[in-house]
């Protein structure tokens, strides 16, 4: 059955992604169809979507966060005459139980890109009056929503080519999103915050993509504050955290202002377990294997805050031998720490995933790309894993983030912690080079040499995939 | 930190073997509600090292739990569970260390947060 899916004009390229996985939440295994209305670009909010059943749209529709709503059409077309003549003929028996007197009913006109007044939608109303609504109105709480959505040329200032033709809809309200969530977890009122929380809605949506559900078990090896497990926790999750930095996970910034209090405020159950260890080095018993149902983080990738690692700078650059800690001053010494480049924490990353993830669990991360060089950088790849989403999220002119979204599908073998041992040690041996090669924040916060950005722009003019920048998209 | 966690912990100090499971050293134990999820307790039972779990307990004073690992059918009686439950999500230490069975090294755990980073001559 096809649906209408209008989505909020927002993370465009994490839209369908999230609709894919909910889907997978709620049962379905096979691969959506999706079909764009006449003349319409990829980009648009509207989007057909085939689905098995009234239920799975709604439940996806609910649980989701970039769906404005799921609709069972009942007619379009690109004018009034259109509409109706497609209204006249839509089969009565799937309109007439909505319609009955025992029902109460509203109507919203809605629109895209253009601003409807009052009298405008009172009188879009009205022309529907060849629909035999015999229910009351009730705008409050009606047992049925059915919306008129308009969608016309608006000019260019939305950074959507311009449509080609007018197109309006009409159809029966199955699920919307529920945006309270939003406000309700938004993180200026969070009791506990850092530098990087992660924001609620994009928590939210980590957490859809990670098919979060009641009685699983969700780890975040960089939890912070705890802003992605909030998510988690809200969707039911039993939640894990660790960090490297032991300021923020025990101590945050007196007893009502820590990481517990974040889950506290907003009545969730706090995490099971919160540890300090390093992701580089992790304390999890040999021998440990498939417990999380997923892994949700949003690794320190080096530009707004760098990650650390066990092992001092010097210690690891060779210049001094390990310093031996004297028995006296064991109690309370502060281990030194080094910085964590890019590339060795998500090759840490992939490998507790490999092993800690049960089968079909879901890693689901934050990976920073250059957007000059976005072609040359694949993905980051692991035997155990397939890559199922990768939305992108443009931070500045010089590089974004993507959202990936990776399956378990193959057993963590020997061979591959072999792999990683070796690789890990060469991570170690190798500490100085891997730090210069995989800086992003002298990459990203470097002066820009002229002839590139003349290339760049070049380039960017040619990007056979736009994406459209600025506040709210 | 709940046992559960602790379950899951070992000692990875470097040229150690046999770092788990951790000795408990109770300064302070607190219990904390946890919901009751019988399915999360059947699916994260067989990954429970079972009498690292039983001694963990009786050393938070605890001492319910069945020594022998239990039989799969145990996981039906609701009276096992809520001792499972009990035992792994809601005794909560909250003030003590955990001690490397090997060296001795212990892992302070403070306001609940077991300190896992090693020193420097550990690594």
């Amino acid at each position: 059955m096809w649906y209408l899916c209008v989505f909020f004009h927002r993370l465009l390229d994490y839209r369908k992604p999230e609709v894919e996985s909910l889907a997978y939440l709620f049962g379905v295994n096979d691969a959506l169809e999706w079909k764009l209305p006449k003349h319409h670009h990829p980009d648009s909010p509207f989007h057909f979507v085939n689905l098995p059943s009234e239920d799975i749209a709604r439940s996806i529709a609910n649980r989701s966060i970039l769906v404005k709503g799921m609709y069972e059409v009942w007619g379009e077309g690109s004018s009034y005459e259109e509409l109706e003549e497609a209204i006249r003929s839509y089969p009565e028996d799937q309109m007439l139980p909505y319609l009955s007197s025992d029902t109460t009913f509203k109507i919203t006109v809605d629109s895209f890109g253009k601003v409807f007044s009052f009298q405008e939608q009172n009188d879009r109303i009205k022309g529907l009056s060849y629909i035999p609504f015999k229910g009351r109105v009730n705008l409050k709480n009606p047992d049925h929503k059915f919306w008129l959505i308009e969608t016309d040329d608006y000019g260019v200032n939305n950074g959507l080519p311009p449509v080609a033709e007018r197109r309006i809809f009409f159809g029966r309200e199955i699920g919307a999103a529920d945006r309270k969530l939003i406000p309700t977890y938004q993180l200026k009122s969070r009791n506990y915050l850092g530098p990087t929380a992660m924001d609620a809605e994009v928590a939210f949506l980590m957490a859809n993509q990670a098919l979060v559900e009641p009685g699983k078990l969700v780890y975040d090896p960089f939890v912070g504050t705890g802003s992605i497990l909030v998510a988690a926790a809200h969707f039911g999750a039993m939640t894990m955290g660790a960090d490297i930095d032991i300021r923020v996970v025990r101590d945050g910034r007196g007893p009502d202002t820590n990481v517990w209090s974040n889950f506290k405020q907003y009545g969730l159950q706090m995490p099971i377990g919160l540890l300090r260890a390093d992701n580089n080095l992790p304390p999890w018993r040999p021998g440990l294997k498939e417990v999380f149902d997923a892994i949700i983080c949003d690794p320190p990738y080096g530009v707004r805050a760098g990650g650390r690692k066990s092992g001092g700078r010097k210690l690891l650059k060779g210049v001094v031998d390990p310093y031996t800690v004297p028995d006296d001053k064991r109690v309370g010494h502060i281990p030194s720490t080094a910085p964590y480049c890019l590339s060795e924490c998500v090759h840490d990353l992939l490998d507790l995933a490999g092993r800690m993830l049960v089968m079909g669990g879901r890693l689901v991360y934050f990976y920073p790309v250059l957007r000059e060089d976005s072609t040359r950088n694949p993905f980051p790849d692991h035997p155990c894993f397939k890559l199922v989403a990768s939305s992108e999220q443009i931070l500045s002119s010089r590089y974004s983030r993507v959202l990936l979204t990776m399956v378990k599908i193959g057993p963590y073998t020997e061979e591959i912690a072999e792999t990683a041992r070796r690789k890990h040690l060469e991570f170690r041996e190798n500490h100085l080079k891997w730090l210069e090669d995989g800086n992003l924040h002298s990459s990203v916060f470097a002066p820009a040499d002229p002839q590139v950005t003349a290339a760049g722009d070049l380039k960017l003019s040619k990007d056979p995939k736009p994406k459209y920048r600025g506040k709210y998209v | 930190m709940r046992l559960l966690t602790h379950n899951m912990l070992s000692s990875n100090i470097k040229g150690v073997a046999n770092g788990f499971p951790l000795l408990i050293e109770v300064e302070k134990v607190i219990e904390k509600q946890v919901d009751f999820n019988p399915d999360f307790l059947k699916n994260i039972f067989p990954k429970i090292e079972w009498k690292a779990l039983v001694e963990a307990s009786r050393s938070m004073g605890y001492a319910e739990l069945p020594e022998e690992s239990p039989e799969s059918w145990m996981l039906d009686s609701d009276d096992f569970l809520r001792k499972f439950h009990h035992a792994l999500l809601e005794l909560h230490l909250e003030e003590g260390a955990l001690v490397c069975p090997e060296t001795g090294r212990k892992f302070p755990v403070n306001k609940g947060i077991p300190n896992m980073l090693l020193h420097e001559d550990e690594v």
